[in-house]
């Protein structure tokens, strides 16, 4: 079965690229794609203090386009749409009639200077075919989703991206803030260009043609400061910026109040409601959810992982382990998973289980390493 | 001294009634950068084939297995404190536990050197 499988794994544009540097290949959302190249930890500290290259084209990069395409976006996403001018991004959440999250994303408002309304939204790789059914069947007519599938993504991120970007890219930086994004043509291609990614770091993530990522990861890894980074790293730095990874910590059977991703319910929308799910959410806010999802750190070294149970005092069952691995920055384990309300306080003391075996843990305040975005107001 | 390797990917070196149990370069070299390991204590009696320890990497978790059925007479503290050194010197220092065996004819289905890098090689 597993060979059936491999067969019908795709490739990225990058494939040999990848390979060509090292790269270990393994299967993901469907793609054949680097799990690592010099190995995890140190890919993950050079994120941390220099800038990584991430290649995330798995991701579903969609156009949606049309008089009144914010209205209607803001039918199917808890987030200020409307509101959003354009060069700015938002994190938001698709939601199901019943308030529970299909997947989160990230909107741009990229409407032309001279009018006309038009939004680029960035989906999970895993999830990008059934959100483009789920939304195209929600979209009134004169609204289209366009699929770009000749369009690779990349990521930089760390400290040093924003000189990197600059130095191939000049004014980038300076156009842009956190959340915030650009464009440049490049040989003859356009560059998406948004300060935004999924590490904690500052960084870009760009959009580019297939017929010109190539030339463009050889562009930024000519930067002594650039390394190409796999999949390994990507998951330890998300989980340590405290950042839930959608079909792990978030899906279908859970709400935004759940998830604790309450600022991705805008306050406007909080007060008129009117998107999926909106009555549970609203309630939910009001009175809060059963469970929540919260950050834990481990006593010891062994990392506890997606799936160990977690107990309270008596040893009854209260939640169970999102995600879980070893922080590199903490030289801890960490993790997160969903808890009773009632025990979500930072501090309190709940117990893991995995394979038999019992762990000490304390809810943590999330992140675990702190964002370093660059943010309006903020010293570089 | 003789030196054995199981498909599992562990290798163990005897001298002896003794051996000693590790995994192979192959093995660290596919966990990736490995963060907790926990050896058998001593006095354990192991199972040929049986769980034996646990050797964790910042991906996953792996189990170790006994290359033949014994009582464990020595753990190694030193992966304990710095796991790394499995990474760094898998078939040296990086050593799991030793083993009073019990049946050494066990060890006669296992590979020798040559035949387990040969196979290595092929997957």
């Amino acid at each position: 079965m597993a060979e059936v499988l491999d067969l019908e794994l795709k490739s990225l544009p990058l494939d040999g690229w990848h390979r060509a540097r090292g790269g270990r290949m393994v299967p993901f959302a469907g793609y054949s794609m680097p799990v690592q190249y010099e190995g995890i930890i140190a890919e993950h500290r050079w994120t941390r203090t220099h800038a990584g290259l991430f290649d995330v084209s798995h991701m579903g990069q969609l156009m949606i386009r049309g008089e009144g395409a914010g209205a209607a976006l803001e039918t199917l996403l808890p987030g200020d749409i409307t509101g959003l001018q354009p060069g700015r991004i938002r994190y938001s959440l698709l939601l199901n009639e019943s308030g529970g999250i299909v997947d989160d994303l990230m909107v741009t408002n990229v409407s032309p200077d001279g009018g006309g309304e038009e939004y680029y939204v960035v989906v999970n790789g895993a999830t990008k075919q059934g959100d483009i059914a789920f939304i195209e069947s929600r979209l009134p007519a004169g609204i289209a989703l366009e699929h770009l599938t000749d369009r690779a993504l990349l990521a930089l991120q760390g400290p040093d991206a924003a000189a990197v970007i600059g130095s191939l890219f000049p004014g980038v930086p300076d156009e842009t803030v956190f959340m915030q994004g650009t464009s440049r043509d490049w040989n003859g291609a356009t560059i998406g260009f948004g300060r935004s990614g999924y590490t904690g770091e500052d960084g870009f993530e760009l959009s580019i043609p297939f017929s010109h990522v190539e030339a463009l990861a050889d562009a930024l890894l000519a930067d002594e400061r650039v390394r190409p980074i796999g999949l390994g790293a990507r998951d330890s730095l998300r989980l340590e910026a405290g950042l839930p990874l959608y079909g792990h910590d978030l899906d279908e059977q859970t709400t935004p109040v759940m998830a604790d991703l309450l600022f991705a319910v805008n306050k406007r929308r909080r007060a008129e409601g009117g998107f999926a799910g909106a009555e549970r959410i609203l309630a939910e806010l009001e009175q809060g959810a059963v469970s929540k999802r919260v950050g834990f750190t481990v006593e010891g070294r062994q990392p506890v992982r997606e799936g160990a149970r977690i107990l309270d005092e008596e040893g009854n069952e209260i939640g169970r382990v999102t995600s879980g691995g070893f922080s590199p920055s903490l030289e801890a384990p960490i993790g997160m998973g969903y808890v009773a309300a009632t025990l979500g306080q930072p501090g309190t003391a709940i117990t893991l289980e995995q394979r038999g075996k019992l762990f000490s843990a304390a809810v943590a305040p999330m992140p675990f390493v702190p964002h370093r975005y660059h943010r309006k107001g903020k010293s570089q | 001294m003789s030196l054995h390797f199981t498909r599992e990917h562990e290798w163990i070196r005897v001298e002896g009634d003794t051996a000693t149990v590790g995994i192979t370069d192959h093995a660290q070299g596919q966990l990736g950068d490995i963060v907790f390991a926990e050896a058998p204590e001593a006095g354990k009696q192991l199972t040929k084939g049986g769980e034996a320890a646990v050797v964790e990497s910042v991906k996953a978790a792996s189990d170790v297995y006994a290359p033949a059925s014994g009582e464990v007479t020595e753990a190694n503290p030193a992966i304990a404190d710095d796991p790394s050194i499995i990474n760094s010197d898998p078939e040296g220092e990086g050593w799991f536990f030793k083993l009073r065996l019990s049946d050494p004819s066990e060890l006669d289905g296992l590979m020798d050197e040559a035949a387990y890098r040969d196979w290595v090689a092929t997957l």
